[in-house]
């Protein structure tokens, strides 16, 4: 009672709440069931109504320090026991330790007479004593339905169970009251029109031989709440209504990169990597490596003393191990350090959220920090295409909020069918590798590239993606005008620009020796010339010399025969002439 | 409680054997539950005490259990509607639930008349 106006709920209107404590049935209605109130939960035979009382009552009783009493009219207490022991509940230690009582109002015509007018106070008593013997907060009716069967006086069990849910509603116990599902009505005995406050319905079918339950809340007077068909399943865990975390889109965004596991890919993307916490999809044709990839993804993971979760929905793990082992890449060792845990199942084992729900456990058991699924192609068998694409959101929004990275591959069929099948999905991926089979010259070959990734200045480059015994190469491809080259193609197209890059340099060390060659040639001409001019200069200047030597001569001679005859010295020329022609 | 205390006075009333299927040799060992001393609950045992005396005179134990005062003893007999009469004996263990305000029900309960 003192916890009545604890918990307000989160829409400001003060409509108290109790955690119900089943794994995601509290978000889902946004805090709860309402406190000290009763609320309706219906559905067909095994929809799993009462289990999600009991653990209603149980975890009321472990978890949130409400004692509670369970009041069955149809199992008995043996029967409860044995039913919840597979939930792992141990209901028995929970009655010795007076959390809970549970009571069985047996209703059995064959040794009932109904003899005049009677009320129901004898249960009322029942309820109300165990109530107070262990202070219960909480109340499970299962099924109260069955004393109509029981009975015949059907206008004395209406004004019963109506007073019945009044009485409860005075005493501010949370009640939970299962109803079967009748036709055209929430159930058979119409109790949805007394229980007003809460009424939740579970739903259980079966589509294309998977089965698949389903919660939704009908009603919750005073509340917001999810409206929408929530699946959940029953594990050796108990219910667990999905979303386990509500849906939003208010993740953390990390700066922190991580590596791919191949330095070129790192490269591709920005230099550095996924972002932490991102969602990757990897798509491409059969044998286009996409497992390859995310193995090595994983690996890298684990070199980095990570966690990795592997889930394998393809092949086995001793499978996936040999065949990575087999292009070098030793995941055994991570297996055996327990830094990657293989979890594998065929997707058609289970529908869809029961896979969601054994993935979510997985995941909160092992907390890894990158989880890898492989491939997502093969639920589409388990599901339809909406559901998939339902289940993927939910999937990324839950590694989200934990920042853990996440790596899908996806296995597409043709060419026409790829972009529209990717495109559902690839609106929740964050980058988006594609690898494709690039056919030319008889040979197939594997190309890789970035199609989008969030957040990072990526390659717009194709790579050619070699897988070897020493694992995964990128190479660079050739784009010609035939397309991008790889392989044979490419090593063909690297020959032939060898070969022509050494004739182009052969080319040109002959031209150089011919330039050289012509150089010296003109050097030995030009050296020749000069000797020439030389030698002919020399000539030039001793007959200059013998010339002015005669000359002289001559004069000294000419000077000398004047003074001998005593000529006059200023008319040297005309002495010299004559004296010329004399000496002749 | 004045049910309970005064009516438990007289749990074996004898008289001569004038039932019509029965024999001497019967025994009704019965159990009256109820809530408290209310107009129900007394015009309940009013009509049961009539309808022992006379049809079971001397043949039948009453026992009147008021749940207010032992809530307890309610589980134990599987009493959720009240009044229920609980007859123990002789066997099959029957229930009959109400004001036995019809005779002719009571007499099939108690193994008295054919039921229809």
């Amino acid at each position: 009672m003192m916890k009545m106006a604890k918990r307000p709920d989160s829409n400001g209107h003060g409509l108290a709440k109790v955690p119900s404590g089943i794994s995601g049935l509290d978000e889902v209605t946004n805090g709860g069931l309402p406190k000290g109130r009763p609320t309706l939960i219906c559905g067909g035979p095994g929809c799993g109504k009462s289990l999600m009382g009991i653990e209603f009552l149980v975890r009321g009783a472990t978890q949130h320090g409400e004692p509670g009493v369970l009041m069955t009219f149809e199992e008995t207490q043996e029967d409860i026991r044995k039913n919840v022991m597979s939930l792992g509940f141990d209901i028995d230690e929970l009655i010795r330790r007076k959390k809970i009582i549970i009571d069985h109002v047996k209703v059995d015509r064959q040794e009932i007479d109904e003899n005049g007018e009677y009320d129901l106070e004898g249960l009322f008593i029942r309820l109300g004593y165990a109530i107070d013997k262990i202070g219960a907060k909480r109340v499970l009716l299962d099924t109260i339905e069955s004393l109509f069967s029981g009975l015949s006086n059907q206008a004395i069990l209406r004004s019963e169970v109506r007073r019945l849910f009044y009485w409860l509603k005075e005493r501010g116990i949370t009640t939970v009251i299962t109803g079967e599902r009748g036709d055209g009505k929430l159930t058979r005995q119409g109790l949805e029109e007394y229980v007003s406050d809460c009424v939740i319905l579970l739903d259980h079918r079966t589509i294309n031989q998977i089965s698949t339950r389903r919660l939704r809340v009908v009603k919750y007077r005073g509340s917001t709440h999810g409206t929408n068909e929530y699946p959940f399943l029953i594990d050796e865990q108990g219910i667990s209504v999905l979303p386990v975390t509500s849906i939003s889109l208010n993740h953390v965004a990390s700066q922190q990169r991580v590596p791919t596991g191949i330095p070129r890919l790192d490269a591709m993307l920005g230099g550095k990597g996924f972002y932490r916490g991102s969602s990757v999809l990897i798509t491409g044709t059969a044998g286009t490596g996409k497992s390859s990839v995310a193995a090595h993804f994983a690996a890298a993971t684990c070199a980095g003393g990570e966690r990795c979760l592997y889930f394998a929905f393809e092949e086995s793990q001793n499978q996936i191990i040999r065949n990575m082992a087999s292009i070098g890449l030793d995941l055994s060792r991570y297996v055996k350090k327990g830094l990657l845990q293989f979890v594998a199942a065929r997707p058609s084992l289970h529908g869809l959220e029961m896979h969601l729900g054994v993935m979510h456990k997985h995941i909160q058991q092992f907390k890894p920090t990158a989880v890898v699924v492989d491939p997502i192609s093969n639920f589409i068998s388990a599901g339809e295409e909406r559901d998939v694409h339902a289940m993927l959101i939910r999937l990324v929004d839950f590694l989200k909020t934990l920042q853990i990275t996440v790596l899908f591959t996806n296995l597409t069929t043709g060419d026409m069918a790829r972009e529209t099948t990717d495109m559902g999905i690839s609106s929740v991926m964050d980058t988006w590798l594609l690898l494709r089979d690039i056919e030319i010259g008889g040979e197939r070959n594997r190309g890789i590239y970035v199609l989008k990734s969030r957040g990072m200045a990526h390659s717009n480059q194709i790579r050619e993606f070699v897988i070897s015994e020493r694992g995964i190469d990128l190479l660079d491809v050739y784009v010609g005008p035939e397309g991008v080259l790889t392989g044979s193609a490419r090593l063909a197209q690297e020959a032939s620009e060898r070969e022509e890059q050494s004739r182009r340099e052969a080319l040109t060390v002959r031209k150089q020796a011919e330039l050289d060659q012509k150089k010296r040639a003109l050097d030995a001409q030009i050296l020749a010339l000069e000797a020439q001019f030389a030698a002919e200069k020399d000539m030039m200047l001793r007959d200059m010399g013998v010339e002015r030597t005669r000359e002289k001569t001559l004069e000294n001679l000419r000077d000398e025969m004047g003074r001998s005859r005593r000529a006059d010295p200023y008319s040297t020329t005309g002495n010299g002439n004559s004296s010329e022609r004399t000496k002749r | 409680m004045s049910a309970k205390s005064t009516l438990s006075d007289e749990p074996k009333s004898t008289g001569p054997g004038s039932a019509r299927d029965g024999t001497d040799r019967d025994k009704y060992t019965l159990r009256l539950y109820v809530a408290g001393q209310t107009a129900k609950s007394i015009a309940a045992f009013a009509n049961l005490k009539r309808l022992c005396e006379e049809y079971l005179p001397g043949r039948y134990k009453l026992e009147v259990i008021d749940l207010v005062e032992n809530p307890q003893l309610a589980a134990g007999d599987q009493i959720f509607a009240l009044p229920t009469l609980v007859r123990r004996l002789p066997p099959p263990l029957r229930r009959i639930i109400g004001n036995f305000s019809n005779k002719d029900k009571f007499l099939i309960g108690m193994d008295l008349k054919e039921g229809d």
